[in-house]
């Protein structure tokens, strides 16, 4: 392995990482900090007063049957979320590295809907959507399906979750390409002369080998459809119909910048960070046992 | 077991490199050919075609008197050892040596009993529950082959598979991979630019350049009759001297281009005034006791102590040093220092000579 760079100054160091730090400190820890320290506090309607309240925020949330209901929510979402954008783009990414023809035109082409802003994704989908003048409901309904996800939760829910998992595909996808150029090809040949076929081989070997690239993924995407869904979410649904689409991320929103209970919201974005930190230890210490490194 | 053929096979990448240019072999079963050339001649192209990893352009491919250009690599039913092994590395030894069984539905306690007995032959019981990256290289070159051999197939291929290792273990597995296809019987083609492997491992052997099979014999007759000046220069190390010259008028042999005559003693000379390259291996040039029997003096320039051997440089004294430049092959006990002049003889019979224009053996 190549050796370790040592620095005989002392000081440059810590000068090269200070403006990641500052980064961090002030995007995350602050924030986080305040988001604690509001969490044990309670404000009087009219905002005059802030009492310590200790745990009590935390106990309303998690008895709150709106905040159980969210919580369910989110974990449709995310898991529906994380398994449609990697597998749809694991698909795509196979097919990719087939062709041979305008591959870097496909990439390319692939690759664009990364740069779309969550909001706007949310915006397409909706038009798109829409019961009254989407092409797609118009085309759902003339099917003689009845689509209303502005009614139904269910179908705001699929579309929400549609539209999430569009928006992550390109980034998916473009890992995904690099994770099978970097199988040897000569495994696959070998495998092609041991009799495995074009499916066998990929859930044998390709897949296999794979793993690190979606175990990667698996945790980028979980904390994707956690977060940073919450344009989308906005854009598209509002947390409705009635609170069906009602995500962690939203309902703090929700409960904290609309209704204003500061506390509340205080506690459950808590709440999500342990959440969060949690979700993403038990993948590292279980999940990352079975992936193999090359 | 079984036959295989190639007749005329071409193969042109993307309809503009033309990697094989047309060669026909004929591999008697249970033989081994290995095929040897400088790389980028077209040896790994050849081969993957003949594993039906490659489209033939051209010409055709038979295993066992079927031709096999439509098959798949699986249908050909070959085996493959790859310079870098291609093993599975999520895989034990074991499952890496099952794998092929299992992708043709052979029965678990066969496969167990196969696997068993392939890793008794190679050496390998103690490692297979073993990842592939928990071994040396050579036992992964192991467990290559016996992924090979577990299969029972019609043929084994080999791309350079030694080239990955130390020359010593290259040495051992040489022998091994000898003794074992022999065993086996399995008709084999194998792919290297070791000359020393080349010559140690064929039964026949094809000496390839740029597309082109130059010469197909078996080892010896290719070292003692080159076909041309590229496989005498290929063939055996060092290389065979080549001197470029012209035949000279009254019987005095070579007319070398800096000057000096050399008569290679019972070689038939073509006729006086043709351009031709005169080739003597290093090995069969004799020092001898006094000028009188020499064939020449070579000056010396440089000397190589191998230790067996000693490699004396240099040049004809009344030849040129740079278009006359000569590697001799000496006892190792001899002495000899750079300036000495040493009186030399060509062995009979042992001197060849090539056309200067086409190349060709004359
Ligand atoms: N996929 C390809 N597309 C185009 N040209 C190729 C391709 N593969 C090989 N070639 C060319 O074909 C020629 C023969 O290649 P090949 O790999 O058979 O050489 P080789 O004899 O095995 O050499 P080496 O000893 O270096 O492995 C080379 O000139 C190479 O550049
Ligand atoms: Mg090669």
């Amino acid at each position: 392995m190549s050796a370790r760079v040592t620095f005989p100054n002392k000081i440059l160091p810590y000068a090269l990482i200070l403006p990641q730090l500052v980064i961090v400190g002030i995007f995350f820890y602050w924030p986080a900090s305040q988001a604690l320290y509001q969490s044990v506090l309670r404000e009087d309607p009219f905002g005059l007063r802030t009492t310590f309240v200790g745990l009590a925020n935390f106990r309303h949330v998690l008895t709150q049957p709106s905040y159980i209901n969210s919580l369910q929510t989110t974990a449709v979402f995310s898991i529906a979320v994380a398994f449609i954008a990697m597998s749809v783009a694991l698909l795509l990414a196979v097919m990719a590295d087939k062709v041979i023809k305008g591959k870097g035109f496909y990439r390319t082409m692939m690759i664009w809907p990364y740069a779309v802003a969550p909001a706007i994704a949310g915006m397409v989908w909706l038009f798109m959507f829409n019961p009254t003048m989407g092409t797609f409901a118009y085309m759902l309904r003339s099917a003689g399906y009845a689509w209303d996800p502005l009614l139904k939760g269910d179908q705001a829910m699929i579309l929400i979750i549609a539209a999430a998992a569009w928006k992550q595909i390109s980034y998916n996808f473009l890992f995904f390409v690099a994770g099978l150029q970097a199988i040897p090809k000569t495994l696959i040949e070998a495998a092609a002369i041991d009799g495995a076929g074009e499916t066998k081989r990929f859930w044998t070997i390709v897949f296999p080998l794979l793993a690190p690239t979606t175990f990667f993924l698996l945790v980028i995407n979980t904390t994707y459809a956690f977060f940073d869904t919450f344009g989308i979410i906005h854009a598209v649904t509002g947390g409705g119909p009635g609170k069906a689409t009602e995500t962690l991320v939203y309902k703090v929103y929700h409960d904290g910048f609309v209704n204003l209970i500061l506390g509340d919201s205080a506690a459950q974005s808590v709440i999500l960070m342990v959440m969060v930190i949690a979700l993403t230890a038990i993948q590292f210490r279980y999940v990352e046992k079975k992936v193999h490194y090359g | 077991m079984a036959t295989v053929e190639l007749k005329d096979v071409r193969k042109v990448y993307g309809g503009k490199v033309e990697a094989v240019k047309g060669v026909s072999i004929d591999i008697p079963d249970g033989q081994m050919c290995v095929l040897v050339g400088p790389s980028g001649c077209g040896k790994s192209t050849l081969l993957r075609m003949i594993a039906g990893l490659e489209e033939i352009t051209d010409g055709t491919v038979s295993i066992g008197g079927q031709v096999v250009n439509t098959f798949g690599p699986a249908e050909r039913d070959i085996a493959m050892v790859f310079q870098n092994y291609a093993l599975y590395p999520h895989m034990k030894v074991y499952d890496n040596m099952a794998y092929g069984l299992r992708n043709r539905g052979t029965p678990k306690d066969e496969i167990d009993r196969r696997v068993r007995e392939a890793a008794g032959i190679l050496g390998l019981e103690d490692f297979l529950e073993r990842k592939p990256r928990e071994l040396s290289g050579g036992q992964r070159q192991r467990v290559a082959m016996g992924r090979a051999i577990v299969r029972k197939p019609k043929a084994f291929l080999f791309d350079e598979p030694l080239s990955n290792l130390d020359a010593k273990l290259r040495g051992q597995m040489r022998i091994e991979i000898k003794s074992l296809q022999r065993s086996l019987g399995v008709t084999s083609v194998y792919v290297t630019h070791d000359q020393v492997e080349a010559m140690t491992l064929a039964d026949t052997l094809v000496v390839m350049n740029s597309g082109v099979a130059e010469q197909i014999d078996t080892p010896l007759a290719i070292y003692e009759k080159p076909a041309s000046v590229f496989v005498a220069g290929f063939i055996g190390s060092p290389a065979m001297n080549l001197l470029a010259g012209e035949i000279a008028e009254n019987g005095r042999g070579v007319k070398l281009v800096g000057g000096a005559y050399l008569k290679p003693r019972d070689t038939v000379l073509p006729e006086v005034g043709r351009s031709v390259l005169l080739g003597v291996r290093p090995e069969h040039l004799t020092l001898v006791s006094d000028a009188n029997n020499a064939d020449f003096q070579l000056k010396v320039t440089t000397v190589e102590t191998l230790g067996a051997d000693t490699l004396a440089h240099g040049h004809p004294v009344d030849g040129d040093p740079k278009s006359s430049e000569l590697i001799v092959r000496l006892s190792g006990d001899v002495q000899v220092r750079h300036g000495d002049v040493l009186p030399l003889a060509i062995d009979a019979g042992k001197a060849h000579m090539f056309d200067a224009g086409t190349g060709k053996r004359i």
